[in-house]
């Protein structure tokens, strides 16, 4: 086990970029969790206002500038990390295993009713622009940080179907999968036992290549005001609302858009060298 | 030929029932919101009695899927109801709106496909060299970017520091005037034969399909470059080369067309990808496009210029999708047999 993990780590880390990735990302991970206590100003990350202080250049005090509100940037930026994360790992965690279950389901049953009953309705869901509906149920239900989740998880499991269908269909012919069905071995345990463990190397890379894809549509729902609401920090409020002080005041605008472009590096390049590490294709 | 002409009536058959599959989702779509609808079209002051005859004449009081044929008998008539943002109907703000987006979204999806094409195949023929590296370094940094944020950025530096580009101006400059043909702005200056009017409508398109496409390009390099080398280490290729047969030769005519195939069918995803992120980047660019005209119903809840559009983006792109897989199946011999078993 301890060789195993060796082994994987000196393959991850063959590629000195995909290591910086990994930094990126504990090092993200780590602020969302504890950035309240760590940041310079942390009631700057609510509602506040000192307009003493207000549209501060970047300064020694404020390494990222005030804004409108007098309020630090930098805190704010480190206090929307963990609703930034809870986005990412949210619609994963839900997309994943349902699209997993609806694609292996299909896929074991390939040719018969329930393969195209299942495989149709997920290429319906991938025939909108993802982004169109995700927006459109945002903006049906109430504009909040869930119904954003939940716009984004609607949109994102019939990828996961696709890849598992895939997969699964291929696996059904091997022998070892035949001969737990000529042994009698029920669809939960020819599902779980047989199939899961060899999808799970495909299914685990496209969750960390796709952190940053739904980082990104996240932030993309919250610059157009259907993501979290004020006066909670949002990457993608915060530029939306900095496009207005353009040019003079550019750090309400630059400073978060280059937290997102970081943020969305260290998880590609990690998806990379996880890609790499297991040995899987990038699709 | 004739198992070419068999899948595409297959496809088209399958494309008729993927729009009716989109149809009820976004039928239940307007259906779910809470509220009482025709309450919600008349406004709270209406009196009881005439919001009653308005549900009569909606066939509000009906089930559901009696609801969903008489709503889908309006839409294939052309009719998606008024528009509570403008106040006119859905569809004649559709026909407005629509061609500067079809404009921008073939502008930011057709053209950059050659350019992924040339930085893939320079990855792969320099591979591990220093172009390889550039293009593969700042690929990691442009894909990382989302579309609206390239949009900020482009307007920051060419709206303000150095204004070389138009970048919030419409689709023209004052003083030109386009009569409209085909509705893209570029095309019918041509056609009208004015050079330089094209060439500032051609300007004014620049940057936000730049926006739109920045990450695509890269994307696509990236897959192009990988499938260059997975298939120069093909046993036919290394034949080849070891018959003596040019390298440039072999490039040309027998490794890029297998290469590129992959790429050209993703491409429909790419244009699904670019009108998705369309409706920020016009907002921002202030393009009077129908992706800046649906955030617009999206911020105002105007529920049926919402699934008017998407109704319409959803066939959009299913015919581009369609029109991708035909195009793939006569580049790949291959799909064209592997279908037609």
């Amino acid at each position: 086990m301890v060789n195993n993990a060796k082994r994987y780590w000196l393959k991850f880390s063959e590629s000195k970029i995909s290591v910086l990735g990994l930094a990126i990302v504990i090092a993200f991970i780590v602020l969302a969790f504890i950035g309240k206590y760590v940041v310079p100003y942390p009631e700057h990350i609510g509602s506040f206002v000192d307009f003493n202080n207000a549209s501060l250049a970047p300064s020694s005090a404020h390494i990222f500038g005030t804004d409108v509100m007098g309020r630090d940037i930098f805190s704010r930026i480190i206090g929307s990390f963990r609703n930034t994360l809870l986005m990412g790992v949210i619609v994963l965690i839900i997309s994943a295993p349902v699209g997993f279950m609806i694609g292996v389901i299909a896929g074991y049953n390939k040719g018969k009713l329930i393969d195209t009953i299942l495989m149709r309705v997920t290429d319906i869901f991938l025939a909108i622009p993802p982004l169109v509906l995700a927006m459109a149920i945002a903006s049906i239900l109430e504009p909040n940080l869930t119904n954003s989740m939940l716009a984004v998880t609607v949109m994102w499991w019939p990828w996961y179907a696709r890849l598992s269908y895939g997969i699964a269909s291929s696996l059904r012919t091997e022998n070892y999968v035949i001969y737990a069905e000529l042994t009698g071995a029920r669809l939960p345990h020819i599902i779980f036992k047989e199939i899961l463990p060899n999808c799970l190397s495909a299914v685990l890379t496209k969750m960390t290549l796709d952190m940053g894809y739904v980082i990104i549509m996240g932030a993309t729902l919250s610059y157009a005001g259907l993501g979290e609401q004020a006066p909670a920090p949002a990457l993608g409020s915060m530029i939306s609302q900095g496009v207005k002080y353009m040019p003079d005041q550019w750090w309400f605008t630059i400073f978060p858009a280059l937290t997102i472009i970081v943020i969305v590096l260290g998880f590609n390049l990690m998806g990379d060298g996880i890609s790499n590490m297991l040995g899987t294709e990038e699709s | 030929m004739s198992s070419l002409v068999k899948t595409i009536v297959k496809r088209l058959a399958w494309a008729i029932v993927v729009l009716i599959g989109l149809s009820i989702i976004i039928f239940c779509l307007m259906r779910v919101i809470p509220g009482d609808p025709a309450r919600m079209a008349l406004g709270p002051t209406a009196p009881e009695e005439i919001v009653e005859l308005y549900r009569e004449r909606m066939h509000f009081n009906e089930p559901l899927p009696v609801q969903y044929l008489y709503w889908l008998n309006d839409v294939a008539h052309g009719d998606f109801g008024q528009s509570t943002v403008t106040n006119r109907p859905v569809t004649a703000d559709i026909a407005e709106f629509l061609p500067a987006t079809l404009e921008l979204v073939i502008w930011a999806g057709i053209p950059p496909i050659f350019f992924s094409l040339l930085l893939g195949v320079i990855g792969a023929m320099y591979k591990n060299k220093w172009p390889d590296y550039l293009i593969r370094f700042s690929s990691y940094i442009i894909i990382a970017t989302p579309a609206f944020v390239w949009a900020v950025i482009f307007l920051l530096i060419f709206g303000y520091w150095l204004p070389i580009l138009p970048s919030i101006g419409g689709r023209i400059s004052m003083g030109f005037t386009v009569p409209p043909v085909t509705g893209l702005t570029v095309l019918d200056a041509l056609l009208d034969g004015q050079g330089a009017a094209a060439w500032d409508a051609f300007l004014h398109l620049f940057l936000p399909a730049l926006a739109l496409s920045l990450s695509h390009i890269m994307q696509e390099a990236r897959l192009t470059r990988s499938y260059m080398l997975e298939n120069s280490a093909k046993d036919y290729i290394i034949m080849m080369t070891s018959q003596g047969v040019p390298k440039g030769l072999i490039n040309r005519k027998f490794l890029l067309k297998p290469s590129i195939i992959p790429t050209v069918s993703i491409m429909g995803l790419d244009i699904a990808a670019i009108f998705g992120n369309a409706f920020l980047v016009e907002t921002i660019f202030n393009w009077p496009g129908i992706s800046r005209y649906c955030m617009k119903a999206i911020l105002g809840k105007d529920i049926n210029a919402v699934c008017g559009v998407v109704l319409l983006l959803g066939v959009v792109f299913v015919l581009t999708n369609m029109i991708v897989d035909i195009v793939v199946m006569i580049l790949d011999p291959r799909m064209r047999q592997s279908r037609s078993k």
